[in-house]
């Protein structure tokens, strides 16, 4: 710490303070957006860590739970940190049956059929949201100052919302963790992941326990909906865009690693950030190039399982 | 026919079907002809799970533990299903076997042969079976290891559990069990206690020629 404050001290005269100074905000606003990243592929990332499962409408369960939150908010009158607890257990619900009833049945070995049955499932999701509520863009109203509120931190200022966001980011895989961890229902989710059928003869019911990891999935899903719903204008078509920033983190990361997800989400946010702070116009093409960048130096991202 | 506390042994080649014999009690496989009868009640179209929930535990042939847990987790996930109070516990498994508490942390499947089988058949006893199925528990490890395994039947069979063990070992199933069924081509050729058997008829039933 004391070496990085001296390099960027000494960065600081050659460059300019406020150079430095604009630089160390770019990275920081950076960082706190891959928490927003981290958010949107944790859900993923725990569903295919667990059976393997690639769902192609992620991204649009998050948008399908951002629409629920305003629902709840515009209805009800209730704040989004309120509603959001109303809808994370509807959510889990929704997730646990579509799992149970529906994608379950897709598993095997060969991949197809879930890619199938998840992008057919994501047409359904878009148009049955532009039926209901239009394509009109949305915004979930945070409440009071906190969409303006902001802090502090040495030379720089960041936002409240960014900075909650990447907390609950973070919260939300030491949380999974020590659920995949510490705890008989992870310990079963492990099992199963590594041998269904030895599973079944400890007692576990590989069908539950993958519904119950999507009805997990599907909680995060609802809490990274409320931050996209507060933080920016969503629609019912924006869920493709988050399910890729959603999968390059996971891929980043390293497939099946929660805490490489978080980095692979900071990676994408800083580099878009960065990118933007060059030339608006490079902001998403910045993200797309450092996943590439990844890519080709770790196939296998930055913290791959070690039995994947 | 299996009762409580008794101890049999099923013998044959390769092939016989004494691990699909196993399977289909354990709900692995589907039944395709015969009944499974748990006491007197069908248990032959149950999964797997349910049938480990009524008490019937097994050690697949292969050990196959999970690589992604530790000894410890891989033990504590063998009553997942099914917790009753029984004479099996994690401080029972590691009185059986007290290497396993040495290597506790270690990755379930870093562990020698031996050591893994010792991890597959605690993971199977600490949901306190009244049945435990052990298929081919010898396949595979050497000699001294194999005693040592079986050196824990005895207090395997005085907690109550009967046993039913799988072996192509003749001379380890018969110093074991209290009787012997002998399988070929998915059929039970030969059915006795071990001291009602002759060297011969053995040698008959398993390999279907009289010597």
């Amino acid at each position: 710490m004391r070496d990085a404050l001296l390099i960027f001290h000494r960065l600081s005269r050659l460059a300019g303070v406020s150079q430095m100074t604009g630089i160390l905000d770019t990275i920081a606003q950076g960082v706190l957006l891959g928490g927003l990243y981290a958010l949107f592929a944790a859900g993923l990332s725990l569903v295919f860590g667990i059976m393997r499962l690639v769902n192609l409408a992620h991204g649009d369960l998050i948008v399908l739970a951002a629409f629920l939150i305003l629902m709840l908010v515009t209805a009800l009158g209730l704040s989004p940190f309120v509603a959001v607890l109303v809808a994370a257990p509807a959510m889990f619900a929704a997730g646990w049956l579509l799992q149970y009833h529906v994608l379950n049945r897709t598993l095997g070995d060969d991949i197809l059929p879930p890619l199938l049955v998840t992008f057919g499932l994501s047409i359904v999701i878009q148009n049955a949201l532009l039926e209901g509520f239009s394509a009109d863009s949305r915004r979930i109203p945070a409440g009071g100052t906190l969409e303006t509120a902001s802090l502090a931190l040495g030379p720089i200022s960041v936002g409240v919302m960014p900075l909650l966001t990447f907390v609950s980011a973070v919260a939300v895989i030491v949380l999974l963790n020590r659920l995949f961890y510490a705890t008989a229902l992870g310990r079963a989710f492990r099992a199963t992941s590594d041998d269904p059928v030895t599973a079944g003869l400890m007692g576990i019911e590989p069908r539950r326990v993958f519904a119950t990891a999507t009805g997990i999935a599907m909680v995060v899903v609802t809490i990274a909906a409320l931050y996209l719903g507060t933080r920016a204008n969503f629609d019912p078509t924006i869920g493709p865009a988050r399910l890729i920033y959603a999968f390059e983190a996971v891929i980043i990361g390293g497939l099946g690693s929660l805490w490489g997800t978080l980095a692979g989400g900071i990676i994408i946010g800083v580099a878009q950030t960065l990118g933007a702070a060059v030339n608006p116009e490079w902001q998403i093409l910045a993200g797309h190039v450092a996943f590439l960048v990844v890519l080709v130096f770790k196939p296998r991202g930055l913290f791959p399982r070690a039995h994947d | 026919m299996l009762e409580a506390g008794e101890t049999i042994a099923v013998i044959g080649a390769n092939g016989a079907g004494k691990s699909t014999l196993m399977r289909s009690i354990a709900g692995v496989v589907a039944n395709e002809a015969g009944q499974v009868l748990f006491d007197g009640e069908p248990i032959g179209a149950l999964p797997a799970a349910k049938v480990m929930a009524r008490g019937i535990a097994m050690v697949p042939e292969g050990r196959r533990l999970f690589p992604s847990l530790s000894v410890e987790e891989n033990l504590l996930i063998g009553c997942y299903g099914r917790q009753v109070e029984g004479a099996w516990s994690l401080d029972a498994i590691y009185d059986l076997f007290p290497i396993l508490k040495e290597r506790r942390a270690s990755p379930g499947t870093a562990l020698s042969g031996g050591q893994q089988q010792m991890v597959a058949i605690g993971r199977a006893l600490m949901s306190n079976p009244r049945v435990l199925l052990c298929d081919e528990i010898s396949l595979g490890l050497a000699p001294v290891v194999i005693r040592d395994i079986y050196a824990a039947l005895p207090r395997i069979k005085a907690s109550g559990a009967s046993v039913v063990v799988v072996e192509q070992d003749i001379g380890q199933a018969l110093k074991v069990a209290d009787r012997v069924y002998c399988m070929m081509e998915g059929r039970v050729t030969l059915e006795g206690e071990p001291s009602g058997l002759t060297r011969e008829a053995i040698h008959a039933a398993y390999f279907g020629v009289h010597a």
